[in-house]
């Protein structure tokens, strides 16, 4: 890995990787910008301050998070309740720094810096980059541009509720999801692990949604990962028309053979 | 409890956990399955993310709204296409959008 890395980051030839990590991370930081005016709006309508809605993006600065805790707010919920629900969704964060600090490796005072900008785009970014050298600066160009974006769009928001019509009727409410589908598309088409994984998480996630508290789902969801734990399994009998299924490759398969 | 103790133990609840992950010794990542488990986990999160935010935007109940998923089948069609990210979310708005308009 120490290799790869210092090969990668002298390589004169990823400087094309290193630009593209970093519009992929300004892209990002325009699109959430968008996602941050709806969040202020609906600070303002939840019963929030325009303050408390900014100090939330400063603070918190996780989307899902602050939307979960005024969601609460706005419905008159428990404030306690309100909290874990909102921390516990900030829970998969923790579970995108196991990864990004193998990608990061940052120590002292920069990784408590760093700290606060582990969330699902900066990972998404990251985690879409080739090596650790593009990794590293999709981060960080995500992180700023988001950190900025979001922060400016919260007050400009939170300043403008009222005259901002319904994010709906823009389409806006679609940008979250896609967002993450851009982001995830190299990750979904590139194995079929990655997309058992990802069909795994998303049942997970919906056949939850009814009976769980908001947020927790997306948590659960992660045992769908769980399958990289399970050793590859070999097929054990090669007719078995259950394992060929799904496993072997286009050219293995003859025609009339599925059932 | 007032709203302002909510918003800062929000904000330090979910520092902490982003923290927590970071500093998390790499020794954990020695194990090649553990690595993989890693690699994957963004894989799911995001994707769960993406399903209840398309079909659950309450985060409560499923709801399956014609525009919304349009603007998504749109999204998939310009990925498909590879169109360029922004245009990818222009795309998906702008389907999502425009239906809303139409219907």
């Amino acid at each position: 890995m120490n290799v790869t890395e210092a090969t990668v980051t002298d390589a004169p030839g990823n400087a094309p990787e290193r630009s593209a990590a970093v519009r992929d991370g300004l892209g990002v930081g325009l699109a959430v910008g968008a996602s941050g005016l709806a969040f202020g709006a609906a600070g303002i309508t939840a019963g929030l301050s325009v303050a408390q809605t900014c100090a939330l993006s400063l603070l918190t600065f996780s989307g899902a998070s602050q939307f979960a805790l005024i969601g609460v707010i706005g419905a008159g919920g428990n404030l306690a309740t309100g909290v874990m629900g909102a921390v516990l969704l900030g829970g998969r964060n923790a579970l995108y720094g196991l990864r990004l600090a193998d990608l990061l490796r940052v120590r002292g005072v920069r990784r408590l810096l760093t700290a606060q900008v582990v969330i699902d785009e900066t990972t998404a970014v990251a985690s879409a980059q080739p090596d650790r050298a593009a990794a590293r600066v999709g981060f960080y160009a995500t992180a700023i541009s988001i950190y900025l974006s979001w922060n400016l769009t919260t007050l400009l928001g939170a300043l403008g509720a009222a005259r901002l019509g319904d994010p709906e009727t823009l389409g806006l409410d679609v940008l979250g999801p896609a967002v993450f589908l851009a982001l995830l598309w190299p990750r979904l088409t590139a194995g079929r692990t990655e997309g058992r994984v990802a069909a795994g998480a998303a049942v997970i996630a919906l056949a939850t949604t009814p009976v769980l508290p908001a947020g927790v789902p997306v948590m659960v969801a992660a045992v769908a990962a769980l399958v990289a734990i399970v050793p590859p399994r070999r097929r054990r009998r090669p007719g078995s028309p259950g394992e060929t299924d799904g496993r072997s490759g286009p050219g293995e398969r003859k025609e009339g053979t599925a059932p | 409890m007032n709203v302002w103790i909510a918003v800062i133990a929000t904000g330090v609840g979910c520092y902490l956990l982003k923290l927590g992950g970071l500093v998390t010794p790499q020794r954990v990542l020695a194990d090649p399955r553990v690595r993989r488990f890693t690699e994957l986990v963004p894989v799911a999160l995001l994707t769960a993310l993406i399903a209840v935010q398309a079909l659950a935007p309450d985060g409560r109940t499923l709801e399956f709204d014609g525009p919304r998923l349009a603007g998504l089948g749109a999204a998939v069609a310009a990925l498909l296409l590879r169109a360029p990210f922004l245009v990818v979310l222009a795309v998906a708005a702008g389907v999502a959008a425009g239906l809303r308009l139409l219907l």
